[in-house]
């Protein structure tokens, strides 16, 4: 902030006017790379920051998931995310968001190959993640097949959207832990 | 809390509210609460009582009891004296000994044996209060130990991760945390499988439990053993005897608590549990050996106590003697019967035995050897170990990290129950020696610094993966039991046993709730002694007690049906689902068998045309969710079908709502046109495109 004048058109300003830390994150968004990113966003550039700057950031940094978030919420599905896919990101994070929001978002960050489903080995890549590959063959084996066991409504070997929810909503630690600090 | 309990204060000490000394202790009291937790508190709140006594009692030297004897005031002040607490630390403030039994003191009137004795009683009420509401509030957070819940590995894979860190140290953690709890429930899921010889498993586990039964009452009889020999040893002069001699006692029951759970874990690896409940017994088992060393301890006290008794009675007779031939030579040498009474210097006058400031001493020398052996071993064991290994690694043939000495562990389930230990000893000591429980929260407070520091710098986490319970009730259960224990001793001689005619609150009674009874007739009005009266009529109590035992039973009755409810209600919803699936997967076999079917047909054309598959509605926007279309269903005419089926069966009431919040696309009706269900239209594309193009179009 400080002397530098951020220009947005009035439509803009509308559309993002209700979604009060728009200020702090586009200053946010624009620390990362001052030089990359305009004042003036009339004309809709077509600014995008590439994956490293987005992954840099503390409250991604160690996280375990940063890059399936950077690669979800980016259009272009690599991780290099433009102001607005910036802005989904941290509204889908924050504590406004809806719980099925996140619990969709959630679902598409598991799914490592896009396919709409979670599949075994989507399984086996988010607990080598989530536990730094600590695990070994056998256990990483049975906590996956465990799962699908649990989750897996309509038994056909892969969690679809509705058998995540299905277990999403009952969890009761779900909410509190995907809020970021702003 | 504390207004409450300040309020009883009140009642009890019979002083208006602007004591000095209330206020002084509360702001004590107020200041140091945030900094110590919960359980600290109530020591702190005796602690604070306690000072408030010592402000209204007389200042040392205005009443005999209250002055050293001239022998020990004309020896020389070595510190050792200070740490033997013989000597002067007897007489000070921290011993039973230094209260007078007058009824009322001071200019308020402040009625010192009463509040002696309701604070003695009333810190075991106060503990047992706060320890069953924090038991029933953990009861109501869950299980006790085991898992429960429906999706367990689920739950853990998916929402385990805390995406407010922003640490690295904090990452690693957690990272490390998770990996735990994995393997936790991971062992849990094998335990469940495994099946073996179970005979052998018998006899084993029976041989274990006969080899720790006599370990225990081996334990029990070294320290009976140990503390007759210390009272042999009091017989003799101080000063022949080496340090280890005087100590003895605290040394070998400080020694057997260090060495027997190490031996207790060896000898269970014979038993094969499940490692939680291998846990639980082990813990039992420590907890055993503590309440037998205890016990054994107070039964060779309660010797010594009754020795003391009759040291008194025989001091008495040779008081009254003493007294009567100085009257008669007064009277014969100056032939007059107006006898001025004796005058002797208080420090010369001859002093009975105070058995209860013995027992608080051997309370305080117990809590004092327990602190230092703690501090000890952590500075051995711990730091000095970590020094070496650290250093020592560079020259050394294997490699010490790793393998033999590697760093201390810092086993948690110990040190709560070596927390839970001391503060029993603390409750039965309080009554007989105040001082006691000022000393325990320094002792606490600094050890708390101390071991803080120890474990950051010396200690690996613990390689054991469980916890003996979930919510702590566990712990609580035992710390419950713990107080029950210490109630008994101390009830025991407030019932039964004499106090001391030449020192304390109760001196000059016959027994120590005499004082109740002397208050209620003397200073409450009459009718209330009435009701006393009338209250403690056998014929009511009983009553009562059975009402209370029927109560008991209803409440039991209740709870184990609510706790079958439950039950029920949970094997209902798990059958629900395993029908669903069942369901399901009945119609996919149907379906191959009928796609079989069609292909063995040798002629086609014979079939009917399989139904015009309906494309799925298209989705109301916030209504029910459109249903994935299995592929294998599309082949056959059972589409329609199985979407209803499907959207029957596992609604989410809430509907999908698949784009971001409303605030930065306006009122959410303008922009999203028709949107396509989930089921259709997967690609990225969706939501964000949609909210760009908003921006850019207008």
């Amino acid at each position: 902030m400080g002397n530098k004048q951020t220009i947005f058109s009035a439509q803009q300003l509308d559309a993002y006017q209700s979604y009060v830390p728009f200020q702090r994150l586009f200053s946010r968004y624009r620390d990362l790379a001052p030089q990359l990113v305009p004042l003036d966003y009339t004309h809709q550039p077509d600014v995008k920051l590439p994956y490293e700057l987005i992954g840099s950031m503390p409250e991604l940094k160690d996280n375990p998931f940063r890059q399936r978030i950077a690669e979800v919420f980016s259009e272009d599905g690599e991780g290099n995310m433009t102001l607005d896919d910036f802005l989904d990101m941290f509204s889908v994070l924050s504590e406004m968001a809806p719980r099925d929001l996140k619990a969709y978002y959630a679902f598409k960050i598991y799914d490592f190959n896009n396919d709409d489903f979670i599949c075994k080995l989507d399984l086996v890549k988010t607990l080598n993640k989530l536990t730094r590959n600590e695990l070994t063959e056998d256990e990483v084996r049975m906590v996956c097949e465990k799962v699908m066991d649990e989750a897996d409504m309509d038994n056909d070997g892969r969690l679809s959207l509705e058998d995540f929810q299905h277990v999403i909503v009952r969890a009761p630690e779900f909410l509190r832990y995907r809020h970021t600090p702003q | 809390i504390l207004h409450v309990w300040l309020t009883r204060i009140n009642f009890t000490l019979k002083l208006s509210p602007s004591v000095i000394g209330c206020r002084e202790a509360q702001a004590f009291v107020e200041k140091f609460e945030g900094a110590l937790g919960k359980g600290k508190g109530r020591k702190l709140y005796a602690y604070k009582v306690m000072m408030a006594k010592v402000l209204m009692g007389l200042p040392y030297g205005s009443i005999p009891r209250k002055t050293v004897p001239r022998p020990l005031l004309n020896r020389q002040f070595p510190l050792r004296c200070v740490g033997r607490r013989q000597g002067f630390m007897k007489y000070s403030v921290l011993f039973y000994g230094y209260y007078n039994d007058e009824r009322t003191i001071g200019v308020l009137q402040f009625r010192l044996p009463l509040s002696y004795l309701l604070v003695g009683v009333g810190i075991f009420g106060y503990s047992l209060m706060v320890v069953i509401r924090t038991m029933a509030r953990n009861a109501n957070e869950g299980g006790d130990g085991t898992d429960e819940g429906d999706f367990n590995f689920s739950w853990k894979m998916f929402t385990s991760w805390d995406y407010l860190i922003g640490n690295p140290e904090t990452a690693d953690n957690k990272f490390a945390s998770i990996t735990t709890s994995f393997k936790e429930s991971i062992v849990d899921e094998q335990e469940n499988q495994k099946d073996e010889n179970i005979h052998l498993r018998r006899f084993l586990r029976v041989l274990a439990n006969f080899f720790i039964l006599c370990t225990l009452g081996g334990s029990g009889y070294l320290i009976y053993f140990v503390v007759k020999r210390s009272q042999e040893f009091a017989e003799i002069d101080q000063d022949n005897l080496s340090w280890f001699e005087k100590n003895e006692v605290e040394f070998v029951m400080s020694l057997l608590g260090l060495v027997c759970p190490p031996l207790f874990e060896t000898i269970a690896e014979l038993e094969e549990y499940h490692p939680r409940i291998a846990l639980k017994w082990q813990l039992g088992r420590i907890f055993a050996l503590f309440l037998g060393n205890l016990y054994t301890f107070l039964f060779a006290l309660f010797d010594e106590v009754n020795a003391k008794l009759e040291n008194e009675k025989s001091i008495k007779n040779a008081t009254i003697t003493a007294y009567n031939e100085y009257y008669s030579n007064y009277s014969s040498f100056y032939n007059t019967t107006d006898v001025p009474p004796l005058d002797i210097q208080p420090a010369d006058a001859i002093r009975g035995p105070c058995w209860e400031t013995a027992v608080g001493i051997e309370f305080v020398k117990l809590t004092v050897s327990d602190i230092q052996v703690t501090y000890l071993t952590i500075l051995i064991g711990d730091f000095l170990r970590a020094v070496l290994v650290r250093f020592l690694n560079y020259c050394w043939c294997w490699d010490l990290e790793a393998g033999f000495p590697s760093y201390g562990e810092f086993d948690i389930s110990g040190n709560v129950l070596g927390l839970i230990f001391n503060q029993g000893m603390i409750w039965m000591g309080a009554f007989y020696a105040p001082g006691l429980v000022g000393l325990n929260v320094l002792r606490l407070l600094s050890s708390m610094y101390y071991q803080c520091w120890a474990v950051m710098s010396c200690n690996v986490p613990h390689e054991r993966v469980f916890k003996a319970s979930r919510s702590n009730n566990f712990y609580m259960a035992l710390l419950l039991l713990v107080l029950f224990l210490s109630l008994l001793p101390v009830v025991y001689t407030i019932m039964t046993l004499s106090p001391s005619f030449d020192c304390g609150p109760f001196s000059g009674r016959e027994k120590m709730y005499e004082i109740v009874m002397e208050t209620i007739e003397k200073d409450l009005p009459a009718f209330i002694g009435n009701i006393f009266t009338y209250a403690t009529n056998p014929g009511l109590i009983l009553p009562a007690v059975l009402l209370m035992v029927l109560a008991l039973y209803y409440l039991n009755a209740l709870s184990k049906g609510y706790q079958q409810a439950n039950l029920d209600l949970k094997k209902k919803m798990q059958m629900t689902r395993d029908e669903e699936k069942n369901r399901r997967n009945n119609k996919d076999s149907t379906n191959q068998v009928m796609k079989d079917l069609d292909d063995l047909l040798p002629n086609r054309s014979l079939i009917p045309p399989p139904e015009e598959e309906e494309p799925p509605p298209p989705v109301a926007q916030k209504g029910s969710k459109s249903p994935k279309l299995k592929p294998g269903s599309a082949a056959n005419g059972k589409g329609v079908n199985l979407q209803k089926e499907v959207s029957l069966a596992a609604t989410n009431p809430r509907g999908v709502v698949n784009r971001p919040p409303g605030p930065r696309g306006g009122p959410p009706g303008n922009i999203r046109g028709p949107q396509p269900g989930p089921g259709r239209g997967r690609g990225r594309g969706g939501p964000s495109s949609k909210a760009i193009g908003f921006i850019r179009g207008c």
